[in-house]
């Protein structure tokens, strides 16, 4: 299965760089073409004292759906509903073309504390693949549910799964006046935490590596501030207050520095700060526009926008210094860039004849691909495995969050929020159980 | 940005060496009254403060005239200043031969009257990436703030903030409303 499945994908970015346009005019809402079938059945709780708020077989249903890889059947086709695999007839699950079923249930452990199990079945081999017990407080039954949708997602193709992590984002509100809040939520949107409010923007949101603190633009003190917070404990402290801008912070790989934008009067140019001494390098001396860096992976050199060229593009500037090389060619507007984790892969936004997408960029073989076909796409961040791109759209007069695949074949919005939101960032992975 | 500031500042010298003097004569004697002031009043503000509360009238009266000659010809609804949005085109820094005038009307102002800072707020339309707007404001408010500084205003009494697509004017996904948004807002105060 690893192997066709990689073939697939291999056939899908084959055909996808020489038939972008084509693909990407086919807004796709229920499951992908090539997708792998497979159901999953609703978990059974009736021993449960208390009901069950949070579905997780639809959570881990939504997880799946969202990633492209999978096609889950709607469960109303289902033709059992077994909750142990004992109970399960596999011919019956094999007459209507699935390949995978995951069962589960949920016990009553001790007070508090919830026994979930699942399984993952292999339909045509007719066994189990993986056989899991996690003991779960209530409120913690959704991170479960996408830890499981993970396990699933690994077992099967090989890749480890980002469903159980969680993204930052920017909601701006209107009520009596308007707010801007940063946020943090499960990466289907759900369960959402608000990390600090403001009556003044608050901007570009970025994760620290271990995942437990953000960097961010604040204006409360009505000029632009660089902040870092502990989510936890929301200890926070000011990292720069320059005069000009004091913008777009991107923490290190290894976590002891940010890159960050400070204009101090002139043109904006780029830095990087050790965050313990506090201590500024510049990177760029130019009289253009030069922002939004992000670290490589390995954290060797850093990529930014410039407009020197004349119009904005990508370019890369070793992390000692030098002459920064350009990196895209291909149209008027390339700005606000993430690396994929291996560093093959560039999403950034590209704007064209008054539209703006996010493409991909393979930085080897240089092939640009759309992944988007709204006209107001910004903000693509990758995911921890590197398989999907959430971004910002707008949608009426309010900015939404979608995920896409690499692929651009499978799109989905996140769940509606309240208020206008944006600058959506994905964190790392969690720490594992064990 | 080089393109760009070379553009901006020559057309603006251009501007500059063809404006008739008088024009500036004529605007000058109210301000270059207003400017002899203000330094004196600069020079002494910090000890005419208690004098002001003190049993000294005359002293007084001067120094609140002079807060409200700057402070009458901000609200005077005719006034050369009366304006004070600066629009720009779509990426550009570049301000316009029509917003040229009105800039060096606020810039005689600023620099006639001490006592009087602004704040340049950098804006931009909400296409493309946020950061990159920013800086785009950025360069809006610096091309604002070196035609100030041009007409004699000191940097003390300027200061830049851009706020990028975050605080647009107006709502709405079109180009009649992006041009509202490329803007830079002069807002001042009077000390």
């Amino acid at each position: 299965m690893k192997l066709m499945l990689k073939t697939l994908l291999g056939f899908i970015f084959f055909s996808f760089s020489f038939q972008l346009y084509a693909a990407i005019s086919i807004e796709i809402t229920e499951g992908v073409e090539g997708a792998i079938p497979m159901s999953v059945v609703k978990f059974e709780s009736a021993s449960l004292p208390v009901r069950m708020k949070a579905d997780i077989a639809s959570i881990i249903t939504n997880d799946l759906n969202r990633s492209g890889v999978f096609k889950v059947l709607n469960n109303e086709n289902y033709p059992a509903t077994p909750h142990y695999s004992k109970d399960v007839d596999y011919l019956k699950w094999r007459a209507i073309g699935q390949e995978y079923l995951v069962v589960g249930r949920i016990l009553s452990k001790t007070a508090g504390v919830l026994d979930v199990q699942f399984q993952l079945l292999d339909v045509l081999k007719q066994k189990q693949l993986l056989g899991y017990s996690f003991p779960v407080r209530l409120r913690n039954v959704r991170s479960t549910a996408h830890e499981i949708s993970d396990l699933i997602y690994q077992k099967i193709t090989g890749i480890r799964g980002a469903f159980n992590t969680r993204i930052a984002y920017i909601s701006a509100r209107n009520n009596k006046s308007r707010k801007y809040v940063l946020q943090v939520a499960d990466t289907d949107g759900f369960n959402p935490q608000t990390v600090l409010e403001s009556d003044e923007p608050l901007m570009s949101p970025s994760w620290s590596p271990d995942g437990q603190s953000l960097a961010y633009v604040s204006f409360e003190n009505k000029r632009p501030e660089i902040f870092i917070q502990h989510l936890a404990t929301a200890r926070r402290s000011k990292i720069t207050g320059f005069k000009g801008i004091n913008g777009a912070p991107n923490w290190s790989p290894d976590g002891k520095r940010l890159a960050l934008v400070l204009s101090r009067d002139k043109s904006a140019d780029i830095y990087t700060m050790n965050i313990a001494t506090k201590k500024l390098t510049r990177l760029t001396r130019h009289r253009s526009i030069d922002t939004e860096p992000v670290w490589s992976a390995g954290g060797a050199s850093l990529i930014f926008t410039s407009d020197r060229s004349g119009s904005p593009q990508l370019y890369e500037v070793p992390v000692n210094g030098g002459k920064p090389k350009r990196i895209t060619f291909e149209g008027r507007y390339n700005t606000a860039a993430d690396l994929s984790p291996d560093g093959k892969n560039i999403v950034m936004v590209y704007g064209d004849r008054g539209s703006y997408k996010i493409a991909q960029l393979e930085r080897e073989s240089g092939n640009l691909t759309l992944l988007t076909s709204n006209n107001l796409d910004e903000s693509p961040s990758f995911s921890p495995n590197g398989r999907m791109v959430l971004y910002a759209s707008t949608q009426g007069n309010k900015g939404v969050l979608y995920m896409v695949s690499l692929d651009g074949q499978s799109r989905h919005k996140l769940s509606d929020q309240a208020g206008d939101i944006r600058e959506p960032v994905w964190g790392p992975y969690k720490k594992n159980r064990q | 940005m080089n393109k760009i500031a070379a553009i901006a500042g020559l057309s603006f010298l251009l501007l500059a060496a063809c404006t008739p003097q008088q024009e500036d004569v004529d605007n000058q004697t109210d301000q270059d009254i207003n400017a002899n002031q203000q330094q004196q009043g600069a020079e002494g503000s910090d000890s005419a403060t208690p004098i002001a509360g003190s049993d000294s009238d005359t002293q007084a009266s001067v120094f609140e005239q002079e807060t409200l000659t700057a402070q009458q010809l901000l609200e005077q609804e005719d006034s050369p200043i009366a304006s004070r949005v600066i629009y720009f085109e779509y990426d550009s820094a570049k301000v316009s031969d029509d917003s040229m005038a009105l800039l060096e009307a606020h810039g005689d102002f600023i620099a006639g009257n001490g006592n009087v800072n602004v704040i340049l707020n950098g804006h931009a339309d909400e296409r493309g990436s946020r950061e990159y707007n920013i800086a785009l404001g950025d360069r809006r408010a610096q091309s604002v703030r070196r035609i100030l500084l041009f007409q004699g205003a000191s940097t003390g009494q300027i200061e830049s903030i851009s706020y990028g697509e975050e605080k647009p004017a107006v709502f709405g996904h079109d180009e009649a409303s992006w041009s509202k948004n490329r803007r830079v807002e002069l807002e001042y105060e009077v000390r």
